[in-house]
């Protein structure tokens, strides 16, 4: 690969969503429709560059090139920032600009007539810039900064329906939620520098893998650096907010709560693998944690009756499933179900945003028989279905075997049962959201109709990816090739057929239960709702963590909040107040020492001027013989004295 | 003798004057106090003759400087006579104690 021309390619992929946003937001208004298709334009541009990217690593073989420049000296150390191009970038970059691009071609439909249409596209490319910025950096500096503005944008759409005081607050909730993990992510990255005096990703590598950096530093700043990705890519316990992130517009939702954004916390755990690699406590960490964060939130989803909030729920589970095929060493297991999720989840939430744009509601209970009428969307959701649930020979079905292949051949497992367990749960919320929604009578008087072009070909074009990511792995195992990780000891395929049937087996199972339910209705929900009210309860309120956290920290913080108020009125205005009316007081006393003193030594000087005349004009007789003889004896005087002396 | 003829000449010159300055201070006549100035004015010359003749016979500033001062004494009683003609035209008198617009 040409050096010379790589540089202004990877510069361009970021630079022309950017130009994008530039227009569109301070052009948008004269824009107007245009809006969209300049930033659909730039992003199609960077998506073909990102592709020619993807093929050029893939046939030279080049492991990573990588820019760098100074950008700040302070003593003797330097920051540098740069790009980097490699494997799992290429990846990235493909999957999402992918989806950034259909997203915002669906949007052409969804968002049709929105009052803020070109600051939705402003916002969605300045999203994309931060999420390509987020990939390529080559170091923690530039990808922390990108990581917090993926973190803004995600803010700004969530609640880019503002008027509706439900999504504001979620936009306020996912910040905040998020910024707890930021928080920690931060501290770690300035112990890593402490440690290391450097960001650069490669530089840190060399000095994690030297063993200059003690086991129990390396730990604890990978837990650290954890948090980051817990809260980015919800994972319990910082997981609340991705469920109320639904308010945002079903596209958004689409592409940063499902796609990219959520996926950002895996690729962070992913990107910084060399040190996790060396610090196995923080990797069981990851491991647990996103094992527990998979069946916790799939549990959740079961009893869902909003279908962004099951998807929402679903994609916590899958993300928990990323977390944990890293947390075990599955690298390339990982990243791998990151790619095929990002296009089977995508390809579920913009058929969601079809059936709600058809039915005009989002409660499952609802729907029913769509599918008469919405024969695209059902078609491309059932891919979908199948995709997420494991089914052969849909992308999902490889992923996830992957990853519990990863899990069995490390020998955790516990975590290997619960993923396994995971996975039936899995298919079995799919379906039921999918026999809910399609099939069977329409419960309510619901017209619904098939959504325009501009909507059902990206559905089309997913459905497509989501069959076909998953042989990017299979054949000639080409994930792997650019994907991997070369300090680790990733062990893989001495699993054999066991976790595959296994997989497929709860996969089936899950999927014939919903039929069972929801399609024959052999079985009532009902029934077993009322068998286990307390359990059932206890899910439909997601375990009462909002309430918990409400309780815990939501209601000490306004307290606190309220106290501080409460000083600052008294305590605070009250100084304000009494120095204000200090100043006042010492200006009247300066007033009368004014009047009093100063002006009285002026009036003063002058009535004594006046006084003295008074007194001395008497000697003005106006008699000339006066005045020589005073002159004549004071002459006189004056010969006396010298006579004298 | 020469030394009582020189003491002669300034007690008559000191007598002069202080028969003008008693003229200045008592007159209330502006013409009568003109004339005793005119009194003071011949005491020094006769005083810066004398001297001459007596301390500095070699030179004669003390004989020129008299004729200057009768000059000037002229002009000048030239002028303080106009000045109170005008002053007698304006008050109808010459009596100093009636000249009294400074006074306070």
């Amino acid at each position: 690969m040409v050096k010379e021309i790589l540089l202004p390619l990877l510069i361009l992929i970021p630079v022309l969503p950017l130009l994008a946003f530039v227009l569109n937001i301070f052009f948008g208004k004269k824009l107007g429709g245009k809006a969209a298709y300049i930033s659909i334009a730039a992003v199609s541009v960077s998506f073909l560059i990102s592709v020619c990217l993807f093929a050029g690593m893939l046939l030279s073989g080049e492991q990573a090139v990588e820019f760098k420049f100074n950008w700040l000296n302070f003593g003797f150390l330097g920051i540098q920032l740069g790009l980097m191009l490699d494997g799992l970038t290429a990846v990235m970059l493909v999957v999402v600009t992918t989806v950034s691009l259909l997203v915002k071609i669906y949007s052409l439909g969804y968002m049709h007539g929105d009052p803020r249409y070109s600051r939705y596209y402003a916002y969605l490319s300045l999203f994309t810039v931060a999420m390509l910025g987020l990939i390529l950096a080559n170091n923690f500096l530039l990808l922390f900064i990108s990581w917090e503005l993926v973190g803004l944008m995600s803010y700004l759409l969530i609640g880019f329906w503002y008027e509706k005081k439900s999504a504001s607050d979620a936009g306020k909730k996912a910040f905040i939620t998020t910024k707890v993990g930021d928080l920690g992510f931060f501290i770690g990255l300035m112990l890593l520098f402490s440690a290391g005096m450097t960001f650069n990703f490669k530089d840190l590598a060399l000095l994690a893998g030297s063993g200059a950096i003690p086991e129990n530093t390396l730990n604890l700043i990978g837990i650290l650096i954890f948090c980051g990705a817990v809260g980015k890519s919800a994972q319990f316990p910082l997981h609340v907010w991705l469920p109320d992130a639904m308010e945002g517009p079903t596209p958004v939702s689409a592409l940063i709560h499902a796609a990219t954004m959520v996926a950002a916390g895996v690729y962070l755990v992913a990107r910084t693998f060399f040190i996790y690699a060396h610090a196995p406590l923080a990797l069981e960490v990851v491991a647990y944690t996103g094992t527990f964060t998979a069946i916790f939130a799939a549990s959740m989803a079961l009893v869902a009756n909003d279908i962004k909030r099951v998807l929402a729920f679903s994609t916590i589970s899958q993300l928990g499933y990323m977390i944990m095929a890293l947390g075990v060493g599955g690298y390339t297991a990982g990243m791998f179900h990151l790619t095929t999720h990002a296009f089977f989840k995508a390809l579920l939430f913009l058929g969601a945003g079809s059936v709600i744009h058809g039915a005009g509601t989002q409660d499952i209970r609802e729907m029913g028989g769509l599918g008469k009428k919405m024969k695209i969307t059902m078609g491309t959701f059932l891919i979908a279905c199948l995709a997420i649930a494991g089914i052969p020979p849909f992308s999902g079905f490889y992923s996830k075997e992957e990853v519990l292949s990863a899990a069995y051949n490390s020998g955790h497992l516990l975590i290997y049962w619960t993923g396994t367990l995971t996975a039936f749960m899995t298919a079995f919320y799919m379906f039921r959201l999918f026999f809910m929604t399609f099939t069977g009578k329409t419960r309510t008087d619901l017209h619904p109709h098939e959504s325009p072009k501009s909507m059902t070909v990206p559905l089309m074009v997913l459905a497509l990816l989501s069959v076909v990511s998953g042989y990017l792995l299979v054949l000639g195992r080409v994930f792997e090739k650019l994907v991997f990780f070369s300090g680790g000891a990733a062990e893989e395929g001495a699993s054999g057929h066991f976790v595959m049937y296994m997989s497929l087996t709860a996969a089936l199972l899950g999927i014939a239960l919903a039929f069972f339910m929801y399609y024959l209705k052999k079985i009532s929900p009902d029934y077993i709702t009322e068998k286990f009210p307390g359990l059932y309860r206890l899910l439909a309120n997601k375990y009462y963590i909002d309430e918990f956290y409400g309780a815990v920290i939501v209601k000490p913080v306004k307290k606190l909040s309220g106290l501080l108020f409460k000083f600052d009125q008294k305590v605070i205005d009250g100084a304000v107040n009494g120095s204000g009316f200090m100043t006042v007081l010492i200006s009247k006393l300066q007033d009368l020492f004014d009047k009093l003193i100063v002006d009285g030594a002026v009036n003063g000087t002058g009535r004594l001027t006046v006084r003295g005349g008074e007194l001395l004009k008497h000697l003005q007789t106006g008699l000339v013989q006066n005045y020589i003889l005073i002159a004549a004896a004071g002459l006189a005087l004056a010969v006396l004295l010298k006579i004298i002396f | 003798m020469n030394d009582l003829f020189f003491y002669t000449i300034i007690i008559v010159s000191l007598v002069l004057f202080l028969i003008g300055v008693y003229g200045v201070l008592t007159r209330r006549n502006a013409i009568g106090i003109l004339m005793s100035i005119e009194i003071m004015f011949n005491s020094a010359n006769i005083n810066l003759v004398a001297f001459n003749k007596f301390l500095a016979l070699e030179q004669n500033i003390g004989i020129v400087f008299p004729i200057f001062i009768i000059t000037l004494a002229a002009a000048e009683t030239a002028v303080g006579l106009a000045l109170i003609l005008s002053i007698y035209r304006k008050i109808k008198s010459v009596y100093v104690e009636k000249m009294d617009l400074l006074k306070w």
